[in-house]
């Protein structure tokens, strides 16, 4: 069965109209690019599915393993196992690292009646997860995000990823932001949470990150909606060629 | 402009017929009844606080307090068992307690056990037999012609006296603790005095669970030289409670005071704070949490008569429901006060559009080489930051009491003592956690 299915979804935020009858079908296991010109709606997408106020969807659904998810909130949907890693992760002043992974992932094993972690299980995982991402214990101490340079941003949201193994990641221009270094490194900590039972939207405008995760699928959106899908060698073609002729076409 | 009579409200008979009532039995003759007298002339002639009265402003005395209850029968053993659970806050924070009930000092409950260099009394022994440690201060730490201090010196009955010895550094905190007591709404005035000498260090928890009783409180606190006193104040009450700090700090001292309140149904907390020598350091702060109808009024009245002394003001206002929260700060640089360096900043968090924030920051300079400023912000939590939390499964309440220790959290944290800032801090979570949704 697919995971997700996007069936003619429209949304509109402060009465703009952004997703224009979009569908789109996620596998179990398959990991999906999505590309497309700046402001053809890919956050907005991600946004939607993750489940942001002011995200207003006028048409269409979204089926999680067959549930209909547009009605829970965020954190219900995070339950359900929908993750997103933000284009521009926040800085929380005050809120400490370790109580918010700590905070987030029992609430999300509650809601899912599993048991919380004990105290030395739940150090062991993060520590390993953070030294697999290079995330020193500085800045695990301190509060979430603040003062983290745009790579450890971006390295904090996989770290995030990791730990709550997620079911549905949306990776939302992950890469944007990383030296080649952290680039490897951040794809490494993405290419170990495949699985067949975890599918990924790896959204990106460099062909480079999909050397590095090779997708199953590329999808290209334009003006809000899926217009030209196909196998890794789609996203060669537009690093070629460019959206010329699909920003033209789209109505 | 005519000179015009008002008519007195219910509440300012009653204060009257009280105190005409109370006189005799009041502690104190001779110096200490003179004082009374000169106090209570004061209030008959300008009856109680009202939104023209400028430090008033914001809270109408005159209006919100309908009447007086009856003054405070001295507690029975009834009202003393019922004050079990007061103070709990501080449990296992191993402080000093001293407690007070219905206002009387019961040295039955309290630890008066001997420490060098404190001296530990009642307020209503030491006027009664004329101590000379209150003839020197009482009265005489602030001069201000507010009307609830007036109120306070014409009616005070006990409270504490304590004298820290020159020197002598204390390593327990001491916590009073004021519990109402009675079942039945009553009135309470009550009035301490804290010396603390030369190079002495001590650390006060001035606890106030005022129920449904009426309680006007006030404090005078005199800092000497060299001395370093960190002074917390805790409150909450289900009817009012007016609490004056009046306190003189010496040179080269360092005084902080931090007042937490929670669950205030009607609260002043006014602060008249003269710092009296130079190069001392000084952080005035305080975090509230009100909801409900509460009304939590902050005034500061800071005075830096003598220059070179650095004085940081710092509050934290979450505001629920319909709540007013309320805050004047008023900073004095005198002439002469050359290098002083006094900032305040004060925020204001809301939960609600319906809540409200009152925000009244002055400085009034006299001298010219002096780095000064005030700044407040007022705004509702940030929808981004919840989202991202709530993205990571976190749930709405709990995004919404994390952003919230966060706010308030900062302030917390400059509490010099750390079981009272983690007791602090505890009591702020304990009151989100009846949040209602
Ligand atoms: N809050 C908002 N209010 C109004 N317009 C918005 C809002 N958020 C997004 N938009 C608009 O919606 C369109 C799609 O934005 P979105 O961020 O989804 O694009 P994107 O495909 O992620 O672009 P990029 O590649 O630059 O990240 C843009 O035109 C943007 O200006
Ligand atoms: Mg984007």
């Amino acid at each position: 069965m697919s995971l997700l299915e996007i069936k003619n979804l429209h949304a509109e935020v402060e009465g703009k109209k952004i997703l224009n009858g979009l569908t789109l079908t996620i596998e179990k296991g398959q990991v999906a690019a999505i590309m497309g010109p700046n402001g053809s709606g890919k956050s907005t997408l991600a946004y939607v599915l993750a489940g942001k106020p002011g995200y207003e969807v006028t048409e269409g659904e979204v089926l999680l393993d067959g549930e209909n998810i547009l009605d829970m909130g965020a954190d219900e949907r995070a339950a359900k196992g929908v993750f997103l890693a933000f284009q521009y992760p926040v800085e929380v002043p005050g809120v400490a690292t370790m109580t918010f992974l700590r905070t987030a992932l029992n609430a999300q094993r509650k809601t899912r009646s599993e048991g919380e972690l004990s105290t030395p299980e739940f150090m062991k995982l993060v520590r390993e997860t953070a030294g697999q991402l290079g995330i020193g214990q500085d800045m695990l101490r301190r509060a979430v995000n603040v003062g983290f340079s745009g790579g450890e941003k971006k390295r904090n949201e996989i770290m995030q990823m990791a730990i709550l193994q997620p079911r549905l990641a949306v990776l939302d221009e992950t890469d944007s932001g990383l030296d080649i270094d952290a680039l490897k490194i951040v794809a490494d900590g993405v290419n170990r949470l495949r699985s067949p039972e975890r599918s990924m939207i790896v959204i990106t405008h460099y062909q480079r990150l999909l050397n590095y995760i090779v997708p199953d699928v590329v999808h290209v959106l334009a003006k809000g909606r899926v217009v030209k899908s196909g196998g890794k060698e789609l996203a060669l073609a537009l690093e070629a060629e460019g959206y010329a002729q699909y920003v033209g076409e789209a109505a | 402009m005519a000179d015009v009579t008002p008519i007195k409200t219910p509440a300012e008979q009653a204060l009257a017929n009280a105190y005409t009532g109370a006189r005799d039995r009041l502690p104190g003759k001779g110096a200490v009844a003179a004082l009374r007298e000169d106090a209570f002339r004061a209030f008959e002639a300008r009856g109680l606080p009202h939104r023209r009265v400028e430090e008033w402003k914001y809270t109408d005395l005159r209006t919100l307090m309908r009447d007086l209850y009856p003054l405070a029968a001295p507690p029975d053993a009834a009202a003393k068992a019922r004050t079990k659970e007061a103070g709990n806050v501080l449990a296992g924070v191993g402080c000093r307690r001293l407690v007070f009930v219905a206002g009387v000092f019961v040295p039955e409950l309290s630890d008066l056990a001997a420490e060098a260099g404190v001296s530990i009394g009642s307020m209503a022994e030491a006027l009664a037999k004329g101590d000379a440690l209150v003839a020197a201060h009482v009265g005489k730490t602030f001069a201000t012609d507010d009307v609830a201090v007036a109120l306070n010196t014409a009616l005070m009955g006990d409270g504490a006296v304590i004298r820290i010895a020159s020197g002598t550094q204390v390593a327990r905190p001491i916590h009073l603790i004021f519990a109402a007591g009675s079942d039945r709404p009553s009135a309470i005035f009550m009035r301490s005095l804290i010396v603390v000498e030369k190079g002495a260090r001590v650390t006060i928890v001035d606890d106030h669970d005022s129920g449904g009783s009426q309680e006007n409180a006030a404090l005078e606190l005199v800092v000497g030289d060299e001395a370093e006193v960190d002074y917390v104040k805790l409150t909450r009450t289900n009817a009012l409670h007016v609490a004056s700090l009046m306190a003189t700090v010496g040179a080269r001292a360092r005084f902080n005071s931090f007042a937490f309140t929670r669950d205030g149904k009607l609260v002043r907390n006014q602060n008249f704070i003269r710092f009296a020598g130079e190069h001392t350091e000084s952080g005035i702060r305080g975090v509230s949490l009100l909801r409900g109808d509460d009304h939590v009024d902050t005034t500061l009245l800071i005075d830096h008569a003598k220059g070179h002394c650095v004085s940081r003001e710092q509050f934290r206002t979450v505001l629920d429901d319909e709540s007013h929260g309320v805050f004047q700060g008023k900073i004095v640089v005198e002439p002469h006060a050359q290098k002083t360096d006094a900032k305040m900043m004060t925020r204001s968090l809301l939960l609600t559009d319906r809540a409200e924030a009152d925000n009244k920051p002055e400085l009034e300079i006299f001298a010219d080489d002096v780095v000064c400023g005030h700044g407040a912000t007022a705004g509702a939590l940030d929808p981004g930051l919840k989202f991202y939390l709530m993205s990571r499964g976190i749930s709405e309440p709990e995004a919404e009491a994390l952003l919230i220790q966060a706010f308030i959290g900062e302030t917390v944290e400059e509490i010099a003592h750390e079981g009272i800032r983690t007791a602090v801090m505890n009591a702020a979570i304990e009151w989100l956690g009846r949040r209602e949704w």
